[in-house]
């Protein structure tokens, strides 16, 4: 305990604290680039997936494949691969592109899931009314079912994304500066482990809580009627 | 040469066979009204005509021009030409009223816009509803939402107008309101098929009345031939059960 207390001044040093906002930093940006462009991807797979008609099977098919595939392996087996594939593709690709592409990958085969789950949540009904207007499949689920699913999917993506943020942890694995890597370079620079974890565990809890904030305040917004919300448009309809 | 020609229009339901070769037509101005006990399929002759339930065999004749719904170009064409109200009114529930009436008329139609939105306005003052333009649905009674649907239909400008029972899922008090919107349209000479379980009205405003059992037309007539005299066994029996209260 004594030595703890001794090393408090050290450890908070200009230098130290740098290094640790900025792996920090390099931790969120790796989650939310990984994250968003996912979820991006993950709308492409899932209106892929539900291409109708028999000469689709195929492409059905592979969408399924890949979400059932990256679901059922763990992260650090998806950065490995990912790793050693673009090494041997380009073997001057950044550490933190590899990171980012891995996240991208895993984050498409579970959000995708998501996304079916909360576009299924529409009641067919209004599609068919969208279908009577000869709105085409893409304008249907544009206009008419994606509002409307939101409130399905928002809470569980971001609570996805905010998980995540531990799960990055795992990339350190590879070389990756973030957060835990650093953790593990000042502990061995003669830090204490519990003062070092510590402040470690501490940045991790401050990065992903304003963000399930925002999960809960939107999931509130989401689920009140629209006709019972303050402002009228809000800002992705 | 009739506005509505539908001829032997058949569907399936996996094997079972919905729609065992329906077979009417109307003038132009005119109210079909399928009646008939529940599963008789007349909610599917509507979903066949709009193109919801494939049809499996037999065409139907729009101001002349024939179309089966053998491609996704037939069917737009269809789509194009007829408008649907469903029983549970469907409107989106993401769009005020407004944006319910012009999306498909700006989106899909592609008409003038300030054509568009006077158009809107007028068909909603047409419903009674001039003031609830900028609500959405889930600040609407179903008698409203209903008339909003009416209204949605009839800004497509379509040539016949298709009506899913649309007063089943209101409350009793408010099924006249809906009713005296169709009545007002009926009395502008729009061309209309109907289901409906409200025989008093089917009576009062339709000019022909199809009675469908198990997917067939069993028999057609004017509402007076179809309630009065009914010519067979099974329309006389059905008719005296719900004509009696």
């Amino acid at each position: 305990m004594e030595r703890i207390l001794d090393q408090i001044p050290r450890f908070f040093s200009g230098p130290n604290l740098l290094l640790l906002l900025e792996s920090a930093g390099l931790t969120l940006a790796m989650t939310l680039m990984g994250c968003l462009i996912g979820f991006g991807l993950a709308f492409v797979l899932v209106y892929l997936r539900q291409t109708p008609g028999l000469w689709a099977m195929p492409l059905r098919l592979i969408c399924i494949l890949y979400v059932e595939v990256f679901r059922r392996i763990p992260f650090i087996v998806v950065v490995y691969l990912v790793l050693f594939f673009i090494q041997t593709v380009t073997p001057n690709a950044s550490l933190f592109t590899i990171a980012v592409i891995a996240i991208c990958l895993y984050a498409v085969a579970y959000t995708a899931d998501i996304i079916r789950g909360g576009l299924e949540s529409v009641p067919r009904a209004q599609v068919e009314a969208a279908e009577a207007m000869n709105l085409s499949r893409l304008q249907t689920n544009l206009r008419i079912v994606l509002p409307q699913a939101w409130p399905v999917i928002v809470p569980p993506a971001i609570a996805f994304a905010v998980s995540f943020i531990k799960d990055t942890a795992l990339v350190s694995q590879v070389g990756v500066f973030e957060l835990t890597f650093r953790g593990k370079e000042l502990n061995n620079q003669g830090y204490s482990g519990i003062l070092v974890f510590g402040t470690i565990a501490l940045c991790y809890f401050l990065m992903s809580f304003p963000l399930s904030m925002l999960g809960q305040y939107l999931e509130k917004r989401l689920a009140t009627p629209r006709g019972q919300r303050r402002t009228r448009k809000i800002w992705f309809t | 040469m009739p506005h509505l020609a539908v001829n032997d229009v058949r569907a399936k339901y996996g094997s079972l066979e919905v729609l065992k070769g329906i077979t009417f037509s109307i003038e132009k101005g005119e109210i079909a009204a399928l009646v008939g006990p529940s599963g008789s399929g007349k909610s599917t002759v509507l979903r066949a005509l709009m193109g919801l339930t494939p049809i499996t065999g037999g065409a139907v004749d729009i101001a002349g021009e024939t179309m089966n719904y053998s491609s996704a170009k037939e069917v737009r064409a269809a789509r194009d030409r007829m408008a649907v109200v469903f029983q549970q009114y469907n409107l989106f529930q993401n769009m005020t009223v407004m944006q319910n009436l012009t999306l498909a008329p700006l989106k899909i139609k592609k008409w003038d816009k300030s054509e568009v939105m006077s158009e809107a306005r007028r068909l909603l003052g047409l419903v009674g509803l001039s003031d609830k333009a900028e609500a959405y649905s889930d600040q609407l009674s179903g008698g409203q939402q209903q008339r909003v649907a009416l209204a949605r239909a009839l800004a497509l400008k379509p040539q016949i107008l298709l009506l899913d029972e649309v007063t089943s899922a209101l409350d009793p008090e408010l099924v006249n309101e809906v009713l005296d919107a169709i009545r007002k349209l009926a009395d502008e000479g729009m061309t209309m098929v109907i289901v409906s379980h409200e025989m008093a009205f089917v009576r009062e405003v339709a000019d022909k009345v199809v009675f469908m059992d198990a997917g067939q037309i069993i028999e057609a007539g004017t509402p007076a031939e179809l309630f009065d005299t009914p010519k067979t066994d099974r329309a006389r029996d059905f008719f005296s059960k719900i004509l009696r209260h």
